[in-house]
């Protein structure tokens, strides 16, 4: 077989193969709740009545898309310049920290200036994280997969050191836990009473800023071209060394405010668990949006919206809710390759 | 106990070698999928699904032997779907290996949950046991850090010299390593790139499984979630380290797994005792970095590594 472009693709030829790729997903997900026993159509009930069932419900669905928004961004820009940023894990974790270090007494600021500075500092050490790997990629050509990943195991013991040693709370019974924020470096809740911080918010503003930053700015072009093709680009003079290393600082930035996001707005103190894999669920969520930032959020909700709605499920019908990151693997596979289909046709030999 | 003591004992050199069997069967498995031109970073889920998959096999009244055929069929399996993404279809390596990665991670912990829902610690089974070669087994130092390791372990390097020689003494290997090398000279001889392509995914993605299951039937007798913990990626440094060569990708094996052996004894000595536990964890991934590092100027990368090939295309 071989594959030929479409020149001019129509809609049923844009819509109809990630169509088929979301309906594959879940043709695979109701074949293997059947194998252990569940009936499908009962499962994603429940899948949907946990995430969407209840003011609860649809609360702790926002809650859980914040930090996936975050990483989701941090990757889609990432990835549009094909830099393979698989470290959004590490970079989350160095925002949490660089957080729980000025936000638990050290300093003593109004809270706007706290959370700002927290933030701000946040997005700084996500970013310089990610800045490694990148000049390794620019100055010495190793592969940033490998780092990145690497990384984010380096830097998970590092943060276990640090909730052992410097940063462990006195009053943690012993545990590896952090001290808690002061009142002024945690995020307010958006309305009094609901349990939705102000992460989401922000989040959805990063989201429109990458929005802007893509489609209005020089940066947004240049990134585009250096993905599109990094020769034509340096032939056009697009300086994409310089270009490859800004893309890096946005997307570690971005990965290291979903770090504070967590810490400041929902969990209020560090702990080894503070990402369940956020920084690789996160790709998925780029993939699911075909890099489009607006598209990050909507792909973020649904993601989460599983997750949550597969843990409520799994207690009420014993189907272990790891069939929510078997759907997430799997509308990823098929979503690429549906992704082809739309702008390529398959023909024999 | 200090260094040279630790350098010189037969315990510490067995425990490289034990360490770097698992690593010798997926680098070896990384190599030749590389060889032909496909990175496949499915490796890190292909190694969990050969550890669980081997394991609940023996589990279920399989002989160790039946589970590492187990493995190693699971390993295919999952390599074949990584091969039709990325060699047909041509998708992007990166998050093809990623995806199929997450896939074959989440789809073993359900299974695990599935087959074993109530268990609180997982069952142990009997796992393979050091097998002493007559005679060799006796000779000083090299006897029992070499020649009384289990027959998985014997299995590593005979399949690295086997891989060798397919690699450079027969027409397959030829073939496999023009694929990765100039895709277009194999189109023109008739040969299909895409079926040796596919091919190496398959056979090596079944070898990487069998590293999984070296945890699970010999160096261990159970299975835990995190058991792998990324040694699919310190492969993959491997590789790059090897030079994409299986003999220079074995010692590089045993000289990590070395180290690895060094820093699990440097915890017990006065060291230990200042520097903090977590250091000495981090010392093989930062090594897996370091010998990316060094390597990058020098390693001839297969030229069409990652490179996908759609005929008729120039």
């Amino acid at each position: 077989m071989r594959l030929e472009p479409i020149a001019a693709p129509s809609v049923g030829r844009r819509v109809l193969p990630p169509a088929l790729a979301i309906g594959a997903t879940f043709v695979v997900a109701a074949l293997l709740a059947m194998i252990a026993g569940g009936n499908p159509f009962a499962v994603f009930g429940l899948i949907l009545k946990g995430a969407f069932g209840s003011k609860f419900a649809i609360l702790e669905t926002l809650n859980s898309a914040t930090p996936l928004i975050f990483t989701g961004l941090a990757i889609a820009v990432a990835f549009r310049a094909k830099l393979w940023n698989i470290g959004a894990e590490a970079q989350l974790y160095a925002g949490a920290v660089i957080t729980v270090v000025l936000g638990t007494g050290a300093l003593s600021l109004p809270a706007p200036l706290m959370l700002a500075l927290c933030g701000l500092a946040a997005m700084l050490v996500g970013a310089l994280i990610l800045l490694g790997p990148a000049l390794l990629k620019t100055r010495l050509g190793v592969d940033e997969v490998v780092t990145t990943l690497l990384l984010n195991f380096i830097f998970l013991l590092f943060v276990s050191y640090l909730l052992e040693g410097p940063l462990k709370d006195p009053m943690g019974m012993g545990w590896p836990k952090s001290a808690r924020l002061i009142p002024e470096a945690r995020l307010p809740r958006i309305v009094e009473g609901l349990r939705l911080h102000w992460g989401f918010a922000l989040a959805l503003i990063a989201a429109v800023a990458v929005w802007v930053i893509n489609t209005r700015t020089t940066l947004g072009y240049e990134m585009r071209a250096v993905g599109q093709n990094a020769e034509a680009a340096a032939f056009a003079g697009i300086p994409v060394t310089r270009v490859i290393l800004k893309t890096a600082l946005l997307s570690g930035g971005l990965a290291g405010l979903a770090g504070f996001s967590e810490v400041s707005g929902l969990k209020g103190s560090l702990t080894l668990d503070l990402s369940p894999g956020f920084g690789y669920t996160g790709i998925v969520v780029a993939m699911l949006a075909l890099l489009h930032p607006l598209g990050v959020v909507v792909a973020a909700l649904f993601v989460a919206a599983i997750f949550v709605g597969a843990d409520s499920m799994s207690r009420a019908a014993g189907v272990p809710s790891y069939l929510a990151d078997i759907m997430l693997a799997s509308a990823l596979l098929f979503m690429v390759l549906a992704i082809l289909l739309t702008k390529f046709r398959v023909r024999r030999d | 106990m200090d260094l040279i003591d630790i350098l010189l004992s037969a315990s510490f050199w067995a425990a490289a070698i034990r360490i770097a069997s698992p690593l010798i069967f997926a680098t070896i498995g990384e190599l030749i999928c590389e060889r032909a031109g496909v990175l496949n970073l499915g490796i890190e889920g292909i190694m969990v699904a050969g550890a669980f998959a081997g394991w609940i096999a023996v589990w279920g009244g399989l002989p160790l032997w039946g589970g590492v055929a187990v493995a190693l069929l699971t390993g295919m399996m999952l390599g074949l779907v990584h091969s039709v993404f990325s060699v047909p279809f041509g998708l992007s390596q990166h998050v093809v290996g990623v995806g199929l990665t997450l896939l074959a991670t989440s789809l073993t912990f359900y299974t695990y949950r599935v087959v074993l829902p109530e268990v609180s610690s997982p069952p142990k089974i009997t796992a393979f046991q050091p097998y002493e070669i007559p005679l060799l087994s006796d000779l000083p130092l090299v006897g029992p850090a070499l020649f009384s390791q289990t027959p998985l372990t014997y299995a590593a390097f005979i399949l690295a010299g086997l891989t060798a020689l397919v690699l450079y003494r027969t027409p397959l290997g030829l073939a496999v390593r023009a694929a990765g090398e100039n895709p277009q000279a194999v189109a023109a001889q008739g040969l299909s790139v895409t079926a040796i392509r596919m091919g190496a995914v398959v056979v090596g993605s079944g070898f990487m499984a069998i590293g999984g299951a070296f945890l699970t039937l010999s160096a261990f007798d159970s299975f835990f979630f995190d058991m792998v913990n990324g040694r699919g990626w310190i492969c993959i440094a491997l590789v790059v380290f090897g030079a994409w060569k299986p003999g220079k990708a074995v010692l590089g094996a045993i000289l990590f797994a070395a180290f690895d052996a060094l820093q699990i004894r440097l915890q017990q000595t006065g060291i230990g005792a200042v520097v903090p536990y977590q250091v000495f964890l981090m010392m093989p991934y930062i090594l897996s970095i370091l010998a990316l590092v060094v390597m990058s100027r020098r390693a001839e990368i297969p030229a069409a590594l990652m490179v996908p090939f759609n005929k008729g295309e120039r």
